[in-house]
């Protein structure tokens, strides 16, 4: 690789003239350490606001809080924790290395492996990390009260979430941009390797099915959200042709039009759901919708990428950074109060209606992305660690990119607590509790006896009125909850425009946008490694051009999440409730994989001392889902163990029984034996492979410990020829050197390639 | 017509689309050229329509993880 680097149509004139690639760490470092008045002012105000915000937020029990202390709360201990706490992984860990060449920079290639400015990579980093996921975690969590979930999501982002970014992408970057599984094979031996690829692809297909519920229980009986996500899939389709066939490579162009139309779509689905066609034939009910999408993953992951998958891309970030902005001004413009309790009723019990299980571990499961995410991983060694420009880099993109995503998943609680309690419960409980009419949803609620909490029939139809839905009755699954809350921001922010419904459907429209992207990308994901791990015994699967191969893997890997979206949609227990604690739990389990990697690459490059940042998270982590599946699994409470339920359900089936609890037929009790046994049986795979990357890991860290030395699976130093500074904001000696490179590039244009091109 | 107010306006407009444009990943093709300048390489480079039909085939083989 050294060779095709050098290739380069370099004089020596160049080489003479060329400034330093690095600015002297000693010098970066007497800066960081110099503290001015200016900067001790500053960093005084920022920790005085952060701790008047946290006491506002945790600590006065006014009537109600005002939604911008979570903002700044979170604001000021982000800053803080990137200030402070990710500089001492870098001094202390990480030690990146500005006079060492990335992958970008010594197998540039123009393609994979480019250079790219720091701020769009962020940008870049921070679409594909960012999902439905942070979205609608904390809205289910806040059946606990806001409180828990607030401190999870700050918390758990500095000390875990940002810290497994961070790593993962600095030690695959180091390794030319390795993916997870590869660094787990070498890390941790053949064993430790193929439990971590298939606990991946298990995860992967949970995970999957779960999305597709949420995007399936926001669409049933509505046929406005049919219409308008349905439009997404031509618009799509036109936006592939029309960058193919028409003006190839105009992206940004392609994605306004896709916008456009976008939004034409969600109004038009106003109209199309007044009309009396629109309601016959677009009223689906949630089974039928089921298989819609699964039809619709095995298509879109047997397309073209060009036709359906890259566009949606584009569609899909433009959405994503667009709305996330969007919702942060309403949040400050509009100042929402919120009379929500810090802890709910539920916080100290374990029967809550949204999903079941108590405080501990649960809440630390149902907020996976936004403070922890192993999902994150599979990313950070993916497309990133490639187009990383300088090393010293890593910690604004990976670990600023992880607290940009926090800040979603607090926004998004913030949306969800703004919605009147008795309204959320009504519409995230199932519909074995609701009967999934307004009469049904207002008897429940009621008698859960929350304080303050009156639900009345009118407040849920009129509320599913403005929203333009015929119910909002059970709409569990977090999107249509998170919509009527941004909605009422959004509704707020410009109440003369009267846009309640529109933006009701603009929220669940993104959700599903997101969402069905990322069951396309993961179908052919998991398809490849499948496909690559058939190919160990069937040799003709390695062929990634073998059609037949492609639709086989295709189809194994759409059946394993269609159905168990399908075991979800019919669940009578509410698919929800049952299935979420499941998804939380396979992305926590993965997250405890990638930090067990990084245990073992931190033991090994001998940093023994500050092994604690990555076991404190891990430790962490393992106690919440081992507690979580162990919980899931032996819990002798039907309500929180899916075998105790399992057993129940089964003593029932027996019995000839005609109904039994939340089951009304006989052949709902046979649904609920059957999922009952997937859950159990899918909780039991999950801990077991990860327990065994996790002792693999341990295993590594003792040899280490013990002296034995290994050798670094890292990619030779390459000395790196191009320079750009670190963070956000340059320090006065970054400016200088730029200042030079500047005048270089200006003298030798000749010399400009990747991101130093654009010089901004 | 060219004031200050006009010019910073302009600026951060063309910064902004700068931005914006690598972020959805438009400015590849150009990335891909100056890469090819940079090389020297004496072969022809892709022309824009088949850089991005290269990139999509690429693509099908390594699709990527969209995240949750």
């Amino acid at each position: 690789m050294s060779e095709s680097y050098s290739q380069h149509g370099s004089t020596d004139v160049l080489d003479r003239e060329r400034p330093a690639a690095y600015v002297d760490p000693e010098v970066l470092d007497r800066e960081h350490e110099r503290w001015t008045p200016k900067k001790i002012a500053i960093w005084v105000a920022i920790a005085l606001l952060g701790g008047v915000s946290w006491w506002m937020v945790a600590l006065v029990r006014g009537e109600t809080v005002n939604g911008i202390w979570f903002v700044f709360a979170a604001v000021c201990s982000y800053l803080i924790g990137y200030r402070f706490y990710s500089r001492f992984i870098e001094a202390k860990l990480t030690q990146p290395d500005d006079r060492r060449a990335t992958p970008a920079e010594y197998d540039a290639d123009g393609k994979d492996y480019a250079a790219t400015d720091r701020r769009v990579l962020y940008g870049h980093h921070f679409a594909a990390i960012a999902g439905a996921g942070p979205l609608v975690g904390p809205v289910l969590a806040a059946q606990m009260g806001y409180l828990p979930g607030t401190i999870w999501i700050i918390v758990g982002v500095i000390f875990a979430g940002a810290v497994q970014d961070y790593l993962v992408l600095f030690f695959s970057m180091r390794r030319g941009g390795r993916s997870l599984g590869q660094m787990a094979k070498e890390e941790l031996g053949t064993v430790g390797g193929y439990a971590a690829i298939l606990a991946t692809l298990a995860i992967m297909i949970i995970i999957t099915a779960i999305l597709a519920l949420v995007v399936v229980n926001a669409l049933g009986e509505s046929p406005w959200g049919v219409f308008s996500v349905g439009m997404t899939i031509p618009i799509a389709l036109f936006m592939g042709i029309y960058l193919r066939y028409i003006r190839p490579g105009k992206v940004g162009e392609v994605s306004i039009i896709g916008f456009v139309l976008l939004m034409a779509a969600i109004i038009a689905g106003g109209w199309v759901a007044e009309t009396s066609w629109g309601v016959e034939y677009l009223t689906l009910d949630r089974v039928t919708l089921a298989w819609a999408v699964i039809i619709y993953g095995f298509i879109a992951a047997i397309l073209p990428v060009w036709l359906l998958l890259a566009p949606r891309d584009y569609l899909s970030t433009f959405m994503k950074v667009g709305t996330i902005v969007l919702l942060a001004v309403g949040i400050v413009v509009v100042r929402p109060e919120i009379s929500v309790p810090a802890f709910s009723e539920f916080a100290s019990r374990s029967d809550g209606p949204v999903w079941a299980g108590s405080l501990f571990p649960f809440l630390f499961v149902t907020i996976a992305c936004g403070a922890l995410s192993g999902f994150h991983a599979l990313i950070a060694s993916g497309t990133t660690p490639k187009m990383v420009e300088k090393e010293r880099q890593v910690r604004f993109i990976g670990y600023g990119g992880m607290l940009m995503e926090s800040f979603v998943a607090i926004m998004a609680l913030v949306a969800a607590i703004t919605v009147d309690r008795g309204i959320y419960f009504a519409m995230n409980a199932g519909t074995g509790a609701t009967q999934g009419t307004v009469e049904g949803a207002v008897a429940f609620v009621n008698s859960l006896g929350l304080t303050g909490v009156h639900l009345t029939p009118d407040l849920l139809t009129e509320t599913a009125n403005h929203v333009g839905e015929q119910s909002i009755v059970s709409r569990s699954g977090g999107a249509p909850t998170l919509a009527v809350g941004m909605a009422g921001i959004m509704h707020n922010m410009m109440p003369s425009l009267d846009l309640m419904s529109f933006w009701y459907h603009f929220a669940i429209m993104f959700e599903a946008l997101f969402i069905l992207t990322a069951v396309d990308a993961g179908t052919r994901v998991a398809r490849f490694m499948l496909s690559d791990t058939l190919g160990n015994f069937f040799p003709k699967f390695r062929d990634h051009n073998w059609r037949v191969g492609a639709w086989i893997t295709t189809a194994v890997m759409v059946a394993g999440w269609g159905g168990i979206l399908l075991l979800g949609v019919t669940d009578p227990l509410g698919g929800i409730n049952t299935f979420y604690p499941l998804f939380g739990i396979a992305n926590q389990l993965l997250a405890a994989v990638a930090l067990a990697v990084c245990l073992a690459i931190a033991a090994n490059k001998r940093k023994f001392k500050y092994l604690w940042i990555i076991a404190l998270p891990l430790a962490f982590d393992l106690l919440v889902t081992v507690v979580g599946s162990w919980q899931k699994i032996f819990s002798s409470n039907p309500a929180v163990g899916y075998w105790a339920n399992h057993n129940l359900y089964k003593e029932a089936q027996a019995s000839g029984a005609e109904s039994f609890k939340a089951a009304a037929t006989p052949e709902a009790i046979d649904a609920v034996v059957r999922n009952t046994f997937v859950q159990g049986t899918l909780s039991i795979v999950f801990v077991v492979l990860t327990l065994i990357v996790v002792l693999m890991a341990i295993i590594e860290v003792i040899r280490a410990a013990k002296g034995h030395e290994k050798e670094s699976n890292e990619n030779p130093y390459i000395e790196s020829k191009i320079y750009a500074p670190a963070g956000m904001i340059e320090t006065r000696s970054e400016k200088e050197l730029e200042k030079e490179w500047r005048a270089y590039y200006a003298k030798h244009p000749e010399a400009i390639s990747g991101s130093a091109g654009h010089g901004h | 017509m060219s004031t200050p107010v006009l010019d910073t306006v302009k600026d951060a407009f063309s910064k902004f689309t700068w931005f914006a444009n690598g972020v959805l990943g438009g400015d590849k093709y150009e990335k891909y050229l100056a890469h090819h300048r940079a090389t020297g390489c004496t072969h022809a480079p892709m022309t824009e329509r088949e850089f991005w039909r290269d990139y999509t085939d690429r693509m099908e083989k390594n699709p990527g993880s969209r995240c949750c």
